[in-house]
């Protein structure tokens, strides 16, 4: 028969456990309480949302969909109010009373907020979930934001906002960082990496007081003196179990909630999973044993019997792009000895804490590719004797010769844990590869290995690779070119996630085999850098192909071609004077209509461009961009002005679309039509973006091609007003410039990346993908020829002449 | 024997670039490198003329911006698989100045 489950929290370790009970075909009919507002997201993923390098939406781990497909009644947003245990029944806060079977608690942790005067003005916030999150984000660039506590939280807040360009303070109790998982010295080179990120670090800080100004943090202040402004104060000192409502109801409670090894708290109808969870004294904070609780309490809902063993944990450092490893125990004590290895100009650091043959503790900063190795020793407690000399350098000195580095992999245990965002360790891979799974997408799918933050990849790939042996072979991506092994991709990647704002930084940490590039990579690398740090990178003219370096269409006998730009397709009687002057004063000997409705001049020479531009200038027009990977043209139809046809201002739009978009680079020509009705005379559907105005609104389709490929636009959404559709035209830019690959048109990034994805990806960050567009624009929008021929002129005249010379 | 003629202040020509100097039978490129050595180079690639002054310079390398040939700076050889050769000057720096051969650049006349 069907029992009554209730479920208090809709966290990671009853998100786990649900889905183990509904794998089972458990009988249950489950209800599910949550105090926020949703349900289950990935909250360790909560710092890459906050650094930008994902969505909310991405980190998500159970949707409505899924929800739905197993029965689960959803009351989002609610609280228990009481339970009451002799009668069975959950009485939830609007009064329903609920009747129960078994009953879990997945309560979570409070954030702990020091009660420091002030700590309840407006602005002091804990960081816990998706709304301090969002407050974070709020902040905006060159806001200033204090961070009271060291550790792993209060740092990957750090990190994340300080990418978001906000300066921000650290204000650490501790003479160090992160004390209780590194010594001093790996504490000491993460805080210079931090520092070094813009981000001020102040140890061994006392924090007396929070300043308001109308109820708003205006500072912290330190016992000594020192006040700290800021716009915001995150307070991430800690977490406590939140025991309330089982303290209320008359469960056995401590430090949290306490359990039996098959997870039942004091009552046998009610158990405890995650971090409201007390075990033989210990509480649980990382995500690992909150998984195994997870299987437990499962198994135990279903009448199996389980155990739950708490395990050896180890501590990896995301997101702040400091590689950085902590594991077991690294005290100084009696009889303990330590091996430490240092490299400072490549910023390594190594110390193993060794007891009697055995190693206890490790601490690894800068390169961390050996910890899961070391972690093995700690947990299986090895005897090291044998290879104490060459022990801190890793697997691949181990046994006299460099082993192969799938050897390291091969001998892992089965339980050795792979990927640690979702806690999946070697044997469930090596199951998932038995029932069928032959790539890294398949394990991805079976088993979420590698499908959170992804930094396991590589190894997930290794599992493969010597579980397969020879069937398996590694997906060989094309790489930039010959000077690197890298794909498009994968530096793209790199420059995101280890903030490479610099092209020597990219060659350096990317290992490029040449000593700066080639001409296929260096326009590559500079318009990622351009397009992921506007701000901080500046463009390079050396890394740019010659008509972008020289602001006009290269031709086949050298000569130039010039084409200002007209907005939207509309000139006047005084700019054709204008362009007809310059065409006769430089003496162009072709002048042409292009396909995109504007006027180019051909023939032009090199030395002429500053003053043919100049004139131009004068006349009140820009730089068409006619030989940029950017905005090209709008090109438009007459629209409601003059067409009996026409829907909507067309030409209009096309105008403003233009003025918005004009100087923005993207990976490859972007050119853009408006029609005003499906007569399509501006011939929108076969441009990377095209609009069909129609009586109800704005039909916005993407992808069409008239070049190599020719293709048809499909539809990507249909709005009802102008600024909405300019909206999405930017969001849909700013989405193409951040992820696809140099010289791919939309078409064909489309292809790669798949139209459900584009619009998911607008619909669920759309605002904050037009906020970096703009942002970039108020660096780019702006003419190159009037810049050149103030700045630059000179360069284009020989740089001698000699001719005469020679004649003598 | 050499004669060393001033060109041009280093800083003229941007590093990883190049500049176009006149000469009364043709152009010539004079190169800088990321590591400020300049090479001087016929100005026509060999293919179709296109003007190597133009293209990206790559460590001791340029590639020609009309159809991607690629000249060793030294040698003046096209490199990989196409086949070809600019003429090459000798250049180099002196206290910040650019200097060429003008023996050597008279000396296209006779060629």
């Amino acid at each position: 028969m069907t029992q009554k489950l209730i479920v208090i929290g809709a966290g990671m370790a009853t998100g786990r456990m649900l889905e183990h009970l509904f794998d089972a075909g458990a009988d249950y009919d489950v209800t599910l309480f949550n105090a926020e507002p949703r349900g289950n997201y990935n909250r360790i993923m909560l710092s890459p949302v906050l650094s930008g390098d994902k969505t909310y939406a991405e980190i998500v781990t159970h949707d409505d969909t899924w929800y739905a497909a197993q029965g689960v009644t959803c009351r989002f947003g609610e609280r228990i109010a009481t339970i009451d245990r002799a009668a069975k029944t959950a009485t939830a806060q609007n009064g329903d009373v609920l009747p129960y079977d078994k009953l879990v608690f997945g309560t979570g942790s409070n954030p702990f907020m020091i009660p420091l005067p002030g700590h309840d003005l407006e602005g002091v916030i804990a960081y816990r979930d998706l709304e301090d999150t969002t407050r974070m984000m709020d902040l905006g660039p060159a806001n200033k934001c204090v961070v009271i506590g060291g550790g792993l939280l209060g740092l990957e807040a750090a990190a994340g906002m300080a990418a978001r360009g906000v300066d921000v303070t650290v204000v650490h109790i501790m003479g160090h960082l992160m004390e209780r998982q590194l010594d001093e010295a790996a504490g000491y080179l993460l805080r210079r990496a931090l520092i070094d990120k813009g981000i001020t670090v102040k140890c061994a800080a006392n924090s007396k007081e929070i300043l308001g100004e109308n109820g708003h943090v205006r500072a912290l202040l330190l016992d000594d003196g020192t006040e700290l402004p800021c716009d915001l104060l995150v307070m991430a000192v800690g977490i406590r179990p939140n025991v309330q409502l089982a303290q209320d109801t008359g469960l056995a409670v401590g430090k949290g909630i306490h359990v039996d090894d098959q997870m039942l708290t004091s009552d046998a109808d009610v158990l405890a999973v995650g971090e409201c969870v007390e075990h033989n004294g210990a509480i649980f904070g990382l995500v690992a044993p909150l998984y195994d609780q997870a299987k437990v309490a499962a198994q135990t809902l279903m009448g199996e019997q389980a155990q739950f063993v708490q395990k050896e944990i180890s501590t990896k450092l995301k997101v702040t792009g400091c590689d950085l490893f902590s594991a077991g125990d690294f005290a100084d004590g009696e009889g303990r000895e330590d091996i430490v290895f240092r490299d400072p100009a490549r910023g390594v650091y190594r110390r193993l804490v060794i007891e009697n043959n055995i190693v206890l503790g490790a601490v690894m900063y800068g390169d961390t590719a050996d910890s899961n190795w070391f972690f093995g020793l700690i947990r299986d407690k090895t005897d090291i004797a044998d290879m104490r000399d060459t022990l801190i350098f890793g697997p691949a000195y181990q046994g006299g010769t460099p082993l192969d580095p799938l050897a390291a992999v091969a001998a892992l245990p089965r339980d050795a844990e792979i990927c640690g965002c979702n806690g999946i360790c070697k044997g469930q891979i090596e199951d998932a590869i038995a029932a069928g799974a032959s790539d890294l997408g398949a394990i991805k799918a079976t088993t979420k290995a590698s499908a959170s933050c992804g930094t396991c990849t590589g190894l997930v790939e290794q599992v493969l690779a010597v579980t397969l042996g020879d069937d398996f072979v590694l997906p060989a991506a094309a790489s930039i070119c010959g000077c690197t092994d890298m794909t498009h991709e994968d530096v793209r990647r790199m420059i995101k996630s280890q903030r490479l704002t610099s092209m020597p930084a990219v060659w350096q940490e990317c290992g490029w085999k040449t000593p700066d590039g080639c001409h296929v990579c260096r326009p590559a690398l500079n318009f990622y850098l351009l397009a992921d740090w506007p701000l901080e990178y500046r463009d390079d003219p050396q890394s740019r192909f010659i008509n972008e370096r020289k602001h006009a269409n290269i031709q086949k006998d050298g000569t130039y071609s010039v084409v200002p730009r007209m907005w939207g397709g509309i000139t006047t009687p005084d700019e054709l004077r204008a362009i007809a002057d310059a065409a006769d004063k430089y003496m162009v000997p072709t002048v042409k209509v292009t396909g995109g409705q504007r006027i180019d001049l051909l023939g032009v020479k090199s030395e002429d461009l500053p003053d043919i531009w100049a004139d131009l200038n004068a006349a009140g027009m820009v730089s068409g961009h006619a030989y940029s990977k950017g905005l090209r043209t709008v090109k438009t139809c007459v629209g409601t002005d003059h067409c009996r046809f026409g829907t909507q201002d067309s030409t209009g739009l096309g105008i403003q679309l233009e003025k918005e978009l004009w100087g923005a680079w993207t990976p490859h020509k972007l050119k853009l039509g408006v029609s005003g009705c499906p007569r399509n005379c501006a011939e929108a559907t076969c441009k990377d973006i095209g609009v069909i105005c129609v009586d109800s609104g704005y039909q916005i389709s993407i992808g069409g091609a008239a070049g190599m490929d020719v293709r048809e636009t499909e539809l990507l959404i249909q709005v009802p007003t102008e600024q909405e559709a300019i909206n999405v035209i930017k969001a849909v830019t700013q989405l193409y410039r951040e992820n696809a690959k140099y010289l791919d048109r939309i078409y064909k990034w489309m292809a790669k990346v798949g139209l459900d994805w584009i619009k998911e990806r607008v619909a669920a960050e759309g605002d904050a993908l037009v906020d970096r567009f703009e942002l970039s624009q108020t660096i780019y929008r702006k003419d190159p020829w009037a810049e050149h021929v103030t700045q630059q002129a000179e360069r284009y005249k020989p740089l001698a002449n000699l001719s005469l010379e020679a004649a003598e | 024997m050499t004669s060393w003629i001033d060109i041009a202040a280093l800083d003229d020509v941007p590093q990883r670039g190049a500049r176009m100097i006149k000469t009364a039978l043709g152009c010539v490129a004079v190169f800088r490198t990321a590591e400020d050595e300049v090479f001087a180079l016929d100005n026509a690639c060999p293919h179709r003329a296109g003007p190597l002054a133009e293209g990206i310079v790559h460590g001791k390398s340029v590639t020609c911006p009309l159809h991607n040939w690629v000249f060793s700076l030294e040698t003046g050889e096209a490199q990989g698989a196409d086949e070809g050769r600019v003429a090459t000057y000798p250049a180099r720096v002196e206290s910040g100045r650019i200097l060429l051969d003008r023996t050597f650049l008279q000396a296209r006349s006779a060629a």
